[in-house]
């Protein structure tokens, strides 16, 4: 998902080695009864750890995640398409920013996180490494990136850590619209001419693939579900969340005429889901590893838009710091 | 090596007239003024707010999760505090 | 379709002028969004560019209601050509740094919100109307421009040089909104759209004030370019018109 690099191994030291035993039985023990953890209370060094790795790349995908639909904002088809568009973009910013402020609870600054992403140390969702090359993948990213994320971040608005289950709360209710705009951009596309149809069905073909791959690896390769779940930093696995998308997902591609780009993809009766072909893992590989089609545009851009900012950014603080000194000036003189 | 941080500011925003502010959320930004219109901008998009506040962080402070035991619970057993400790014939009526 | 020309009166002419105002500067700030210099100000001018995007699209609705011909705001937008655009040279130049993009939106939002004030009692009830709700977000907008460029101005010495900059590059541009066409002046004298010159006082005022919090100093009122009214636009136009336009010319006919 947004966090799928958190599959990953954790290189700190193992949880609760060193720490007190009592305090982390009472931490598991609240947790386990679905009490919310706050940032200053008690926690395991690993959790702090795994929470803020977690959130961050959730924050970082947000904030990348602007670059592949912003390339279509000054593009898009309609000045209706343009402003659901842009608003959306928007939102994702904001969602961004409402994560990054959570992570900040756990102790590591805004700038901090923002480096780490920029400096290639910190990962985000493999999802915004691909192109948006036509329209019609605007439509697509909101019906299945936005409807892939979805299914992973209502469970998280029921997370153990307060700040992180809050701003969920916040992100789901703003995203409502987002799967919406996608659907409708499809549905309109597929009802229009045989060309704008073709698109549609070569976007599902570009994207229907690295959606699936968004829930990250199979749950037998997963390195951290196991004390995530315990957790409650995960509430479902990968491979529960992703059948939970594919049996959302196809009939909704059905219904609009669409063909999935899977010849395996059929509808088993005695379990009432919708099977599906093997995923291409060693893809996911190489788009984690930095050699998917856009990462190093996608990190360029960031990288640019923080080095063309830093000025703007020290104005600002030079200037709040000069009116600081005017102010203690006048009161000194005052007082005098 | 990260630049100088940004301060960071908490939001409470009143939703609507007769509401008490309610903490929403945070923004970076280098000033008071900043702050707010940072907090308009990012905590009141789809007309969640009336009123703003903004506090730096900094200036917040929190009592500490190791005192819940002293600050609150000695309240846990002043029941008399609550309208349902006293009795009311129905007789009465509401009160 | 092709491009399509619209047989203007002063009335439609003056509607749509206000209309490419509005999309063509939504368009210049809806590029910074995902490349701002904060993760707050992506949210900001996103929310500017929002506000005028729905100011153009009110404003081309009730151009096609004038022209009468059932064409849509989408038709209007997206099928004129550049010569057929009447907005101002400021708006379509390209965003080049921060302070040339705060620089243009706080001369521009600086005379916009007197001329929406005064466009609140318009003779035309829409224009009446849609003045109330631009009137508003204006005022954001100039005290958002506005605080961004006293803190640039009076931030340090790099801010304060390209805040310069960006006022020399762009005052040559500021003229246009004080001009009138002959055209227009019926138009004025029937209470429809305010004379500019009403309109003078408080951009001077506005732009007085804040230039002094930033420490910078206002050029001299040169030679100033005009023609963007006319439709005879910079080279910038063409370009974000290619790039804005490009769906609707390739697929005719197509609804999205």
């Amino acid at each position: 998902m947004y966090t799928q690099a958190l599959n990953q191994k954790d290189s700190g030291p193992p949880a609760g080695a060193p720490e007190d035993a009592e305090r982390l039985a009472r931490f598991e023990a609240r947790v386990a009864a679905d009490d919310k953890i706050e940032p200053n209370d008690w926690m395991p060094a690993a959790y702090r750890r795994t929470l803020t790795r977690q959130i961050s790349q959730h924050a970082h995908s947000e904030i990348v995640g602007m670059l592949p639909e912003g390339n279509w904002i000054t593009r898009a088809p309609s000045l209706r398409r343009k402003a659901a568009l842009l608003a959306k973009v928007q939102d994702e910013g904001g969602h961004g920013l409402y994560l990054y402020a959570a992570a900040e609870t756990l102790g590591t600054s805004r700038e901090q996180l923002v480096d780490q992403l920029l400096s290639g140390k910190a990962k985000y969702s493999s999802i915004f490494n691909y192109p948006t090359l036509t329209w019609a993948d605007i439509g697509a990213i909101g019906w299945l990136v936005d409807g892939a994320a979805i299914m992973n971040q209502i469970p998280l608005c029921r997370t153990s850590f307060g700040p992180y289950a809050r701003a969920m709360v916040r992100i789901c209710k703003e995203e409502s619209f987002h799967q919406r705009q996608g659907y409708e951009i499809m549905l309109t596309l597929c009802r229009g001419t045989p060309a704008q149809k073709a698109m549609a069905q070569d976007a599902l073909n570009r994207w229907w693939w690295p959606a699936l791959m968004m829930f990250g690896p199979p749950d037998a390769e997963s390195a951290h579900t196991d004390q995530s779940m315990r957790w409650r930093i995960k509430r479902f696995t990968n491979d529960e969340l992703r059948q939970q998308f594919v049996d959302a997902t196809v009939p909704q591609g059905h219904y609009l005429g669409l063909t999935f780009p899977d010849p395996k993809l059929r509808f088993d009766e005695a379990s009432g889901h919708w099977q599906f072909g093997e995923i291409d893992w060693e893809e996911f590989r190489q788009v984690l590893a930095g050699n998917g089609p856009c990462n190093r545009e996608r990190i360029e851009a960031r990288r640019a838009a923080h080095a063309d900012g830093v000025w703007v950014r020290e104005a600002a603080l030079a200037h709040a710091a000069k009116r600081r000194a005017r102010k203690a000036a006048a009161q000194q003189l005052a007082a005098e | 090596m990260p630049e100088a941080h940004m301060p960071v500011w908490e939001v409470f925003i009143r939703a609507r007239a007769g509401l008490a502010h309610r903490h929403a959320g945070s923004v970076h930004a280098p000033d008071a003024e900043m702050a707010l219109q940072a907090a308009r901008d990012t905590y009141t998009r789809r007309g969640e707010g009336l009123s703003i506040w903004v506090v730096p962080s900094a200036a917040i402070t929190a009592s500490d999760p190791v005192d819940k035991g002293s600050l609150f619970e000695p309240t846990a057993d002043k029941i008399y505090r609550h309208p349902t400790f006293y009795e009311v014939p129905d007789e009465v009526g509401h009160m | 379709m092709t491009s399509i020309t619209v047989a203007e009166t002063p009335l439609l002419r003056a509607v749509l002028a206000r209309a490419d105002d509005a999309l063509v500067h939504a368009h210049r700030l809806s590029e910074w969004v995902g490349h701002a210099p904060m993760l707050e100000e992506d949210l900001a001018l996103g929310n500017v560019a929002l506000d005028l995007l729905g100011q153009a699209r009110s404003l081309y609705t009730h151009a096609a209601a004038i022209e009468g011909l059932e064409r849509s705001e989408d038709d209007l937008a997206y099928l004129r050509d550049a010569p057929q655009f009447r907005n101002l040279l400021l708006l379509e130049q390209p965003n080049g740094d921060f302070a040339n993009t705060i620089v243009r939106l706080f001369l521009h939002a600086a005379f916009m919100l007197p001329w929406w004030k005064a466009a609140m009692s318009s003779t035309d009830a829409t224009l009446a109307a849609i003045a109330a709700k631009a009137e508003k977000e204006a005022a954001y907008h100039v005290r958002h421009a506005g605080e961004w460029l006293i803190r640039l101005g009076d931030g340090t010495e790099e801010s304060h040089r390209r805040s310069t900059e960006a006022l020399d590059r762009l005052w040559r541009f500021t003229g246009e909104m004080f001009a009138i066409d002959a055209e227009e002046e019926p138009l004025i004298e029937a209470g429809v759209i305010p004379h500019p010159a009403i309109i003078r006082p408080a951009w001077d005022a506005t732009v007085a004030h804040v230039l002094a919090e930033a420490t910078l100093a206002r050029p001299r009122d040169g030679w100033m370019q005009l023609g963007g009214r006319r439709g005879t636009h910079t080279e910038a136009l063409g370009h974000l018109l290619a790039v804005m336009q490009h769906l609707q010319r390739a697929y005719p006919g197509a609804s999205w």
